[in-house]
Parts: structure tokens; sequence; C-alpha cells
């Protein structure tokens, strides 16, 4: 089947400036947008959890499991978008087989899997075993076997294997915060290291994402916790929220810190594609990035966080600006992306002109399909919740 | 007696073991100290020439002599199977007009195809002058160095190659690729870039662009070979590389390149 142009054609017609013949399609659409998203929320959710975890933040207990399984389940998505988006998508495998040693880009599927395996499966298997053994005890038909099956066979809940279990997932835990970092911080570095790209070549790349991604992450978690809470008719406590709040706040402060610092040195260096950048942001960034990531994003939820730090009443108000707050970080840190990647290819490498871009609705690289790699992580969670329901688990004693 | 004999065999057994054990202690100690050292070469990431008894390919282009006839591009793409709509170029000619006011004035109408008609009005002309463009054939690479599985790579000629059948067609390298010289091939799905007709260098002959210039504006040539041609014109002209400052190790020379250039 012959190739179509007439897209091609249109952006050529709506470019500005001179770019260069090959740039005019844009490279990276929607679907590398999605990606950087979907791993910052599995990184940032899990960072949450080990809070809770490694350094004993009692206040955080009921978001712990919400907060893995949340990692886990968009884990399972984050490859999908990267996959679909390749030329090549039946090939995908030679990354892990012939992985070349200096490509960045090489390093993902090993980073992945060692998250996925090392970290997240394993530390939810032991902290579900015990709830699992018992289950599978108590249950009948097939969900005897899926729990059975699910404990792998090891089936001992002495005291002393408990124990085990226990700190084998502290270690895990301790291992995974340094995992959860390089996954997101070398994300960022795919981005960083490309020196082609004025907009994307700073080595503060990858801190910027590492942080962006702890406040989606927790934001995310935030979210859930308040609509688990809504259909299981618990009521949410604020407590829990406060907590999350302040780590958010925090957060929130040292990625705008960071942010606005890569921007402030770009803006007093004033490099050669000085120019160029100034136009990006003020014409084709405009919206998303002062509106929808500066205001929208992190001006508004900073502003009402530290409002929230010290007026602590009218908990039905409180509960309401926490929801609302988590919806804008991610209306936020979504446009971030969007500002990284599809901005980053707007202006030519000549320094000289723009490109245009639209994103269609249907096809592989469409709206449609980057709504649908973000809508599945939340059915895995619904599934993962039905099958390891954290507030069913097996008390422990301390 | 048997028992000393035994007793000597656990000795003989735990001195070969502790050998044994040695031995395989130094071999991964080195073995691991080799692999740490060379990716750190990969790190480093300079691709210098191997095998001496081959050439080791440079460009010169002279902007003095392009005269945006568009020969080049057009016969580039034919040559190399280059779909001809107007997104798709693995050599391009630019036209620059420095206007009196001092702004830029930069086009390339489908690649300089179809040549240049000057859009600007003489008497507000600076000065005017063509650009052609392709593969810098870079020593040090960008879109090889990202490649995640090594489909791109530079020939023992310093050519900067493509293998198609292994691409998987991420597009890492056409976003590292300061120039703009790589596109994604919209029939093949696999990036797509200049060879610097590789296949006709095997045979001996010029890239299909250099053959048919008809003002010997492009020149290829011997690195490594002193008495080149290419050798003696770099000795005998100030030439610059484009974006010396990214440390490409660019191989495409242009003589009297002027400073709007990117």
């Amino acid at each position: 089947m012959a190739p179509h142009y007439q897209h091609l054609y249109d952006i050529l017609a709506h470019s500005q400036g001179y770019i260069f013949p090959n740039e005019i399609d844009l490279q990276w659409g929607i679907l590398i947008v999605v990606y950087p998203f979907i791993t910052g929320l599995v990184a940032g959710a899990f960072i949450l959890a080990s809070l809770e975890r490694v350094f004993k933040v009692k206040i955080l207990k009921p978001t712990y499991q919400i907060a893995l399984l949340t990692a886990l389940s968009f884990l399972l998505v984050a490859t999908m978008p990267l996959i679909s988006h390749l030329s090549q998508p039946r090939r995908a495998y030679e990354i892990m087989i012939t992985p070349h040693s200096s490509s960045a880009m090489a390093i993902f599927g090993f980073v992945y899997l060692w998250y996925l395996t090392v970290v997240l499966l394993l530390e939810i298997w032991f902290d579900y075993r015990h709830s699992m053994v018992v289950w599978s005890n108590e249950r009948t038909g097939i969900m005897k076997w899926i729990y059975k099956i699910l404990t792998l066979g090891v089936s001992d809940i002495t005291p002393k294997t408990l124990k085990w279990d226990r700190k084998l997932g502290y270690i895990i835990t301790v291992v995974g915060i340094p995992s959860a970092f390089i996954l997101h911080g070398y994300v960022g570095f795919i981005f960083g290291s490309i020196k082609a790209n004025p907009w994307w070549s700073t080595p503060l790349m990858p801190i910027i994402f590492l942080f962006s991604a702890m406040v989606s992450g927790i934001s995310l978690v935030l979210l859930v916790y308040m609509i688990i809470s809504y259909f299981r008719k618990k009521v949410v406590d604020v407590n829990v929220l406060d907590a999350i709040g302040k780590y958010l706040f925090f957060v929130l402060i040292l990625d705008f810190t960071l942010e606005g610092l890569d921007q402030i040195q770009r803006i007093y260096e004033a490099e050669e594609s000085f120019e160029i950048i100034k136009l990006l942001v003020s014409s084709k960034l405009y919206l998303t990035l002062f509106v929808s990531q500066g205001l929208i994003g992190t001006i508004i939820p900073l502003i009402t966080l530290a409002f929230l730090q010290f007026y602590k009443h009218q908990i039905k108000l409180r509960k309401t600006m926490y929801f609302i707050i988590g919806i804008l970080v991610l209306i936020g840190v979504y446009s971030m992306r969007w500002n990284v990647v599809i901005g980053g290819q707007l202006f030519s490498k000549s320094f000289s002109g723009f490109t245009s871009f639209k994103v269609g609705l249907i096809g592989l690289d469409g709206t449609l399909m980057a709504a649908f790699w973000l809508v599945l992580p939340i059915g895995i969670l619904a599934f993962l919740l039905w099958l390891l329901p954290p507030w069913k688990m097996v008390k422990e004693e301390d | 007696m048997s028992q000393s004999t035994s007793t000597m065999g656990n000795e003989k057994i735990k001195t070969s073991r502790r050998k044994f054990l040695k031995t395989a202690t130094i071999l991964t100690g080195a073995t691991l100290g080799y692999s740490w050292l060379k990716s750190s070469q990969v790190l480093l990431f300079a691709a210098e020439p191997k095998d001496e008894t081959l050439p080791w390919y440079g460009i010169v282009i002279d902007i003095q002599k392009c005269i945006g006839c568009g020969s080049c591009a057009k016969a580039c793409k034919s040559e190399n199977d280059v779909p001809v709509e107007p997104f798709f170029f693995r050599t391009w000619i630019e036209q620059y007009t420095v206007k009196n006011d001092g702004t830029v004035d930069i086009v390339s109408p489908n690649g300089g195809i179809d040549g240049f008609e000057q859009r600007v009005p003489t008497e507000d002309i600076f000065k005017s002058y063509f650009v052609p463009k392709m593969c810098n054939h870079c020593s040090k690479s960008p879109c090889s160095q990202v490649c995640p599985v090594g489909a791109t790579y530079e020939s023992p000629e310093g050519v900067v190659l493509i293998d198609e059948k292994y691409c998987i067609g991420c597009r890492y390298c056409v976003q590292a690729c300061p120039y703009g010289c790589r596109f994604i091939h919209p029939v093949k799905k696999v990036a797509n870039k200049c060879t610097l007709c590789y296949h006709r260098l095997k045979k001996g002959l010029a890239p299909a662009c250099m053959e048919v210039c008809p003002t010997g504006a492009r020149m290829y040539g011997n690195l490594r070979d002193k008495n080149s041609d290419l050798v003696k014109y770099l000795k005998e002209h100030t030439t610059q590389v484009l974006r010396p400052h990214l440390n490409t190790g660019a191989k495409l020379y242009y003589n009297a390149l002027s400073g709007e250039v990117r």
C-alpha cells in the first residue's frame, strides 16, 4: 500500500521560518508523552510506599499496598506505548538480545525488568504471601488454586518464616528506592543526553524527571486512596490526606525550584538556541507550559497546599481540595511531559523555524490509543485490588 | 601407609582446588576489568580508523562553487531510491540570503531539486549563497552512539551506515543527529540517510551527488592519504565543519562557510 503524504503537506503548509526538510514530521508523538508519564507514576507511587516502609511513616499505612499495586499496574503497561510507536515493533526484542552498550535507550529493557521482577513483584509477593496462604486455605474452587499458585508453593506461615518475609521485603524496599530513582532518572537521561537538542540537553533533566515523577505518583496514590474509599463506602482518613499532602507540598517545591533553576540558567546564559526557545515557549508552548504546567499544575496546587498546612478546619472542604489538587498536579505533570517531548521537536535544529504538530484521534499514534494506555492500568489496578485486597490482608504484629 | 597416602591425596586436592580458585579469581577479575575498561572506551566513543589498508573518507563542499542547480539532490534521490515527496532527503541545498538589515532568509524548496528563485529584492540583499547539506559522516557520530541495537554503525572506511534489516524504527537516531540528515523511510519503515553512495564507492565510483555536480563543488577523498586531492585541498583552504562545539567529529568540511549556517 502506498503511504499517504497529505498530512505532511498540511504540516509543511503550517511550518514557520526555515526547518530542515527532514524535520517536517515529528518523530515522537503522543505515545512518547504517555511513556514517561506512566513510568513517572510508577516511580512516584513506589517512593511514597517506601516512605511508609523504610522511614516508618505509620500514618501512611493505609496507602502502602495501594501505592505498590498502583505502581505495578502502571509498570505492566509502561512498555506498551514504547513498543507500539516503533516502526518495526516486531523487532523490539532485539533491544534485549543485542543491546548497544553506548545507547541510553538500550538499557531500558534491563532497568525495566529489574524494577518489575526484583523490586515490585518480589516486594508485593513477600507482603502478600502470608495472606495468600490463608486465603488459599479459606477459599474453594478456582480461587483456592489461584492463590495457591501465587504463593509459588511456599505455604509455611510459622512466625519465623513470616519474620523472614518482613525482613526480605524490607531489604527489597531499601534496594527499591534507588531502583525507582534510576528507573525514572534514566528516562530523563534519554532526553537529557541528546546534545543535538538544546531544549532537552541539560544535566538537570534526570533530576527534574525524578521529582516530577514523585509529584505525579504521590498525587495518583492520593486520588486512588480517595476513590477506593468512596467505592468501599469507607470514610477517608483526613489525617492520611494531610500526611500525603505534606509530602506532596515539599516535593512540589523542590520540583518547581529545579525546573525554575533550569529555565533561569537557560535564560541567563542565553546561548545560541535562546532566541528560538524564547519563541517556542511564548507561542507554541504558551498554553501547555505557562497555563497548564505552570499555573494549573504547579502554582495553584502549591498555594493551596501551603494554605492547607496551616488551615486545618472543615474536613469535607479539605478532602475536596486534596482531590482537586491531585487532579491538577497530574494535569501539570502530563503537560510537563508534553512540553519536553513535543516541545523539543517543534523547533528546527537549524534554530530558524518551527514545524507544527496535530494529534490524530485514531491510529496507533493517536489520542484514543494514548488514552487506552492510560486507562488500561486503572483496569489492571481494579483487578489487582479485587485479587489482592489490602483491606482483607491478614493482620500481623510488628 | 594407606592412611598417609590418603592424607597426601587430600592435600593434593586442597592445593589443586586452591590453585583452581586462584586462577578462576584472576581470570574473572581480568575479564571484568577488561570489560570495564572497554565500556569506558565506549563511553568516550571515539571512533578511530582501525584498518590502515582501507581509505578513511572525508568530504569537502566548496560553498563558493555551488550554483544551487539542485542536480545533486535529484541524482541522490534516483540513485538511492529516496521517495520523491519533499519530506525525505539524503542531501539538499539551502539558499541563504543575508539582508541589509542583518536578518537572514533561509529557504530550501523541495530540497532545491527544482532550483531556486530569489524572493528577496536585490536592493535588500547584503549577500547570498547556497549551502549543500548531507550526512557529515561523523567519527564520533551521535546517531550511532544512541542506536539501541547497533543498527547504525560506522564502516571501517568511516562511513556511517544503517542495517535496514536490523533497525527497530525507534527514531532515537533522528533525534540525535544535529544536522537533520536522517528520516524514517515511509515504505521501508526504518531510518534512512546518506551512505556516501557506499555501493558506488566500493566499485571505485564517485557518489551520485558528486558525479553530477557541474561545478565540482563536492569532493570526497581519503583523509589518510596525505597526497590525496582532498588532503591537499584541506591544506590550501580554510575549512570548517558544522557545529564544531558539539564535537561530533564531522568529516564534512566546508570551504567559505559563513557564520549564519547551522
